[in-house]
């Protein structure tokens, strides 16, 4: 199963970023494969509607769960039509998908 | 002939100004485009005769046609989009708020499968006050396309009429909307070094516009650094209002100037005149 993860930084150490549609990067988590790929999100600077964007993009990805801070109303409209899970979560990135995945196991 | 009135601080004495200058003259529109938060209606009193609704174009997905391939989300520089693929089928979200309206998505998308909807975000509301016409835009409560509604409203601008615009405070698209397209430019400000600031902002947005420009100095009690700035960049004072509690108080009660205080009549006809001079 995908997994994704709003982080503040490029590896599975690093914080989760509290803010979904202006996060610094998406961390895409398999938990079959325990691969993962990071993705600078380019809509962080955008003016207005960064996270319907955001949301777009991780529902484009196949994502089942998102694991963030908080989703914004409009982001949030289509992350459940894209039927996603939302986790809010706080702490390391790495910790957050340990406790994913033993709930879905 | 479309006169302007703006200022870049809010609180300056614009609608004081608008109102008192429609009442001052013949054959008067006056035109209300802070559409956040019209006021002349307060002070003329007009007679409504009709209410018109202010429309903007938005997308509308035919779900036969669509094959969500996300293009339109794709050049939609608003965001206001989001297209999601499943298996055999899909969803398109618009964002109403986040849309202005371009048109972009209907007349690009490869399927022709955006239709035009329209969506209402304010209203534009037309009455009489003995002769001076009375034309406002009011923008709906949560929306921000400003600019539309402020359009629209000058769109009942009669050529034959001297058009009094009371525009929005501040220096941003709305302000620019209302005072783009007028022949000249009234900007009303007060002696305080706020207003001073606002003043040079106000006054580079019309030379931007190449709109002939004077002031209204407001609350006028020691004018020095407002009168050093016109100075220094050519643009004319053209009337003085005094800083007087009387004058504080007749506006508390929605009372125009013009109509307490008569004397200030000829003032504001002496206004018209030199602002039709200065068109020559």
């Amino acid at each position: 199963m995908k997994i994704c993860i709003t982080s503040q930084g490029k590896d599975l150490e690093s914080e989760i970023d509290p803010k979904f549609g202006r996060c610094k990067y998406f961390i895409f988590y398999d938990t079959e494969t325990n691969q993962y790929e990071v993705v600078e999100n380019p809509w962080r600077e955008a003016s207005k509607g960064a996270g319907t964007q955001a949301a777009q993009f991780v529902a484009s990805k196949g994502t089942k769960i998102l694991i963030t801070g908080k989703v914004g109303p409009s982001a949030e409209r289509v992350i459940i039509s894209a039927g996603i899970k939302i986790v809010e979560a706080k702490g390391k990135v790495i910790d957050a998908i340990n406790k994913v995945k033993k709930e879905i196991k | 002939m479309i006169i302007s009135v703006a200022s870049g601080k809010g609180g300056t004495g614009k609608t004081t100004v608008a109102v008192s200058l429609a009442l001052s003259i013949e054959n008067s529109q006056i035109i209300d485009c802070d559409v956040e938060e019209p006021n002349v209606h307060l002070f003329l009193n007009p007679e409504i005769k009709e209410k018109i609704k202010v429309k903007t174009l938005i997308p509308e997905v035919d779900k036969n046609k669509c094959n969500y391939c996300g293009y339109c989300s794709q050049i939609c520089v608003y965001n206001a989009l989001a297209v999601l693929k499943f298996n055999s089928t899909g969803d398109v979200l618009l964002f109403p708020h986040l849309c202005h309206g371009c048109g972009g998505c209907i007349l690009l998308c490869p399927e022709r499968a955006m239709n035009q909807g329209y969506r209402e975000i304010g209203e534009i509301t037309i009455g009489y006050k003995e002769n001076v016409e009375f034309v406002e835009g009011k923008l709906n409560i949560s929306e921000v396309l400003a600019p539309k509604v402020i359009e629209k409203a000058k769109s009942f601008i009669k050529p034959d009429k001297i058009a009094i615009i009371d525009a929005p405070p501040g220096t941003t698209c709305p302000t620019v909307s209302a005072i783009k397209g007028s022949d000249f430019c009234l900007l009303v400000t007060e002696p305080t070094p706020f207003g001073l600031h606002d003043l040079e902002l106000a006054y580079e947005v019309t030379k931007a516009l190449k709109l002939p420009s004077g002031v209204v100095i407001n609350k006028s009690e020691d004018d020095k650094i407002i009168e050093d700035f016109c100075k220094k960049n050519n643009l004319p004072i053209l009337m003085k209002i005094p800083f007087k509690r009387e004058i504080a108080e007749l506006y508390s009660k929605g009372v125009p100037l013009v109509v307490a205080m008569p004397k200030y009549k000829e003032k504001f006809q002496k206004l018209i005149t030199l602002i039709k001079d200065f068109k020559k």
